[in-house]
């Protein structure tokens, strides 16, 4: 396929599943804050929360930039709807939906009609808050759910509709290495909730926020169900990172980045470094334990793991998506 | 309704009678309920919206991507009056491409002084340095649009060729998938001839010219990207040919050969189908500035590598100065008279002629000989004084530059509006295939609609409107055959009997099947 459709194929991707996790974590963050100071010591302070949401989608500096203090209000509207933030749901389903008609070609009816329907609720929305500036708290709230369900829908409608060849791979590489960053970013920013010596016997303040964290990738649920019992920081962690049936989790989407990536390889009758590259980091992740990640640096390890999947994104831009060189092989 | 003046309706005819053809229609209209039409074109109008069939408005920052307004009351032709269409479609546009192998090869129709040399040559369409440049196959113009206007019973007039990069095609399929949506009940009423199978023909056409003789050639479709403004139209038919839709920028030239950039490396290309202007095909040969094109394509066409639809430098044939002599160009090559009507047209290069226009001007239509799209045009009769007046000094600095014609009675079409139905006039844009397995004319075609009372300007740039378009057989008459693709008109082998002898036997230049 060309290589500019497999690069748009595989953003559109990334940015729908960006949109779904800054969703979750603004309904996740907003719980959070919503709670008497006695519940949560973080929110003593006004804005913690909000800072560490803007550290974990990546905007924090953009923010500063904007000169704008620190509170819900402004945190939100820079989230969700600013066009100078790069990384807004709204620029989100707005760059989904360029890179898309770009290549409408590429995409089944089904996909296209989601995201185009995704992009005119979008306008609607923004037509609302041009009314009144801001969106009315329950519109809000309609919107992040719509945002969730913009995303599944595309999510869904890829997986049933298109043919299984290299540019649903590319789509789901963008899915699982977006994904993987948006996870490793949150516990990036909370690791020090997670760390063992938080922990009170009998409970702890710090509930709320490890119950945020599950809450934001959407895996409140499934920790009941895998551990059965109650809320532990560290399990929380093992969830996330070492868990393969969950499906957010580093693991799960190496799990898969491998496996499609490997699926590339073998249509094209060629590895190369990122083949090599993924298997390296899933690998890693596999003979690792709880024991040792917090043993080694909780921190230590996800910012190693962040730049590892980078790395990945930008090798496979190299071998595959460029256009700026003559492609491998040619 | 049109006030003083009696226009020729599709449905009426000349007045009172319902004509043949739309028996049913005019039933359909008086039956249904009051608030029917409103609520299926509010269906038609979502579906529209929801599969982004939409076109790009330059310069309307605010709008960029619009809906053409779509009319639920189909424009019905019976297939007697087609197939008087489809003869001279074909006439037509095997003359386009003989007069285009003659003029960029040996120049018969020149040096037999029936086309002035310098009204070739002073066409800025006209490329001089693709002289004695062979296209694949000697085709030109695969992909035409010609749009003809109806005046009366009888009567049908092109208006203009289209031979460069003509679009709409997409809205005559989609308008049909649409249609048949909204209003299942009249199509259980008419047997109506498919358009369907447009892509299956054009990508035959496009296959045929291979210049690889391979067999098996990789086709593209090219487009300028998704700011143009036929930008939707490029990707639905890149994907119901099932071929890539590249940009310059997936294109590389390499050994004089064509490839795009893939995933998996570079792949050669045989075939393009390009919805890019010549002036921006190759900023080697053309325009250096162009980011939309792709350095080199052109020496990869003069070395046969690669066959471009349309070809380049077909601007030649269709602008409003060539135009005027389509009678003699089909008189020269076929020996025949012309099948479809010409609208009278005065050149204003020549004198008599302009000091005619000058004085009419209330009375006529006044184009740019290479304008398009009803920018840079005069409707006399509605225009103001003033209007007319700084018309007239463009025309006395450049009368080269301009045609005119008369006002034409364009046929009207009933047309719904939240007030009623109402008369509205109407032109017609069919679509014509050629490739080295013959001529094909898909039987139905873009039926554009002036939405304002009374207005001509149908251009959907200046607020016009689209109607499916169906061909229907004449209810006496035993149904035709449905082939899976439209019948093939042959191209006339050529007994090439040289131009100046004014011999009446077939003359085609250089089209060898």
């Amino acid at each position: 396929m060309l290589a500019r459709t497999a690069d748009s194929i595989f953003w559109v991707s990334r940015y729908m599943e960006r949109a779904d996790f800054l969703a979750r974590i603004i309904q996740a963050t907003q719980r959070l804050v919503g709670l008497p100071t006695e519940y949560n010591p973080g929110i003593g302070r006004p804005g913690t929360e909000w800072d560490s949401v803007l550290e974990a989608s990546g905007a924090a500096e953009g923010f500063r930039d904007s000169g704008r203090p620190v509170d819900e209000a402004n945190v939100v509207e820079y989230l969700a709807f600013a066009v100078e933030n790069p990384s807004s749901v709204r620029n989100c389903i707005a760059n989904a939906r360029s890179n898309a008609r770009s290549i409408r070609v590429a995409l089944t009816a089904e996909m296209w009609e989601s995201i185009n329907g995704a992009w005119f609720e979008l306008a609607r929305f923004e037509q609302a808050k041009s009314m009144g500036g801001r969106l009315k708290l329950d519109e809000r709230t309609r919107f992040l759910d719509f945002v969730q369900q913009a995303s599944c829908d595309f999510d869904g409608r890829a997986y049933r509709t298109m043919l299984r060849n290299d540019a649903y791979w590319f789509s789901r590489l963008g899915v699982y290495i977006e994904r993987a960053d948006n996870t490793a970013r949150i516990l990036d920013v909370k690791y020090n909730v997670l760390l063992p010596e938080t922990e009170v016997v009998g409970g702890s303040l710090d509930y709320f926020q490890w119950t945020a964290i599950l809450r934001a990738v959407s895996a409140l649920t499934a920790y009941h169900w895998v551990y059965r019992q109650s809320i532990k920081p560290w399990l929380v962690a093992d969830l996330l990172i070492l868990r393969p049936e969950m499906p957010r989790s580093l693991i799960s989407c190496y799990d898969n980045i491998v496996y499609f990536l490997d699926a590339i390889g073998r249509a094209y009758g060629r590895q190369g470094s990122a083949q090599h590259h993924a298997r390296a980091v899933y690998e890693r992740l596999q003979k690792s334990s709880t024991g040792a990640v917090f043993q080694a640096g909780l921190h230590e390890f996800i910012t190693g793991f962040v730049e590892d999947n980078s790395r990945l994104g930008e090798i496979i831009s190299g071998q595959y998506l460029d256009l700026s060189g003559v492609p491998q092989g040619a | 309704m049109a006030a003083e003046r009696r226009f020729f309706d599709e449905m009426t005819g000349e007045g009172g009678v319902t004509r043949q053809a739309y028996e049913r229609i005019a039933r359909w209209l008086a039956e249904q309920p009051k608030d029917f039409f409103a609520t299926r074109r509010g269906h038609a109008e979502l579906m529209f919206r929801r599969i982004g069939i939409t076109f790009n408005v330059y310069g309307d920052k605010d709008a960029t991507e619009r809906l053409i307004p779509f009319d639920i009351i189909p424009r019905v032709i019976q297939r007697s009056e087609w197939r008087k269409l489809e003869d001279g479609l074909v006439q037509r546009v095997k003359a386009l491409n003989t007069f285009l192998a003659d003029i960029y090869g040996a120049q018969e129709i020149i040096r037999a002084g029936v086309v002035p040399r310098e009204m070739v040559e002073s066409n800025p369409a006209f490329l001089k340095n693709m002289v004695g440049v062979a296209a694949p196959h000697d085709i030109r113009v695969h992909i035409a649009g010609i749009d003809i206007v109806r005046t009366d019973g009888d009567d049908f007039y092109v208006l203009e060729d289209n031979a460069r990069t003509p679009s709409g095609v997409s809205y005559m399929l989609e308008n049909r998938e649409v249609m048949m949506r909204v209003a299942p009940d009249l199509f259980a009423d008419h047997r109506v001839a498919p358009v369907e199978n447009y892509p299956e023909a054009l990508l035959a056409t496009l296959r045929s010219v291979d210049p690889t003789g391979s067999g098996h050639p990789t086709v593209a479709l090219l487009t300028p990207g998704q700011f143009n403004s036929a930008y939707y139209e490029h990707s639905f038919l890149a994907d119901k040919l099932g071929v890539e839709l590249v940009e310059g920028r997936d294109l590389v030239v390499d050994d004089d050969t064509v490839f795009m950039r893939t995933t998996e490396g570079l792949r050669k290309v045989d075939v393009i189908y390009r919805r890019i202007d010549d002036a921006f095909l190759d900023p080697e040969m053309f325009n250096s500035e162009s980011m939309l094109g792709v350095p080199g394509i052109m020496r990869a066409y003069r070395a046969g590598n690669v066959a471009i639809a349309n070809g380049i430098g077909t601007g030649a044939a269709d602008d409003k100065a060539i135009y005027t002599y389509m009678p003699d160009i089909v008189r020269f090559y076929f020996g025949e008279e012309l099948k479809l009507k010409n609208v009278d047209t005065w050149r204003c290069r020549e004198a008599d002629s302009c000091a005619y226009v000058l004085d009419h001007l209330d009375e006529l239509v006044v184009k740019e000989v290479n304008g398009s799209g009803g920018y840079g045009m005069l409707v006399g009769p509605h225009a103001t004084r003033e209007q007319r007046e700084s018309f007239a000094a463009k025309i006395r600095r450049d009368p080269a530059n301009y045609i005119a014609q008369p006002t034409l009675s364009l046929s009207t079409c009933p047309t719904y509006f939240d007030s009623g139905v109402a008369s509205r006039h109407v032109d017609l844009r069919p679509f014509v295939l050629t490739g080295t397995d013959g001529v094909r004319v898909i039987p139905g075609g873009l039926t554009r609609v002036a939405l304002t009372d009374g207005s001509l300007v149908v251009n959907s740039s200046q607020g016009g409107g689209t109607k499916d378009t169906w061909i229907v057989d004449d209810p006496r008459e035993a149904p035709s055959r449905v082939g899976e693709l439209p019948a093939t008109h042959p191209v006339d082998p050529g007994t090439y009997a040289g131009g100046a002898s004014g011999s009446a036997s077939g003359l085609a230049v250089g089209l060898t099947r």
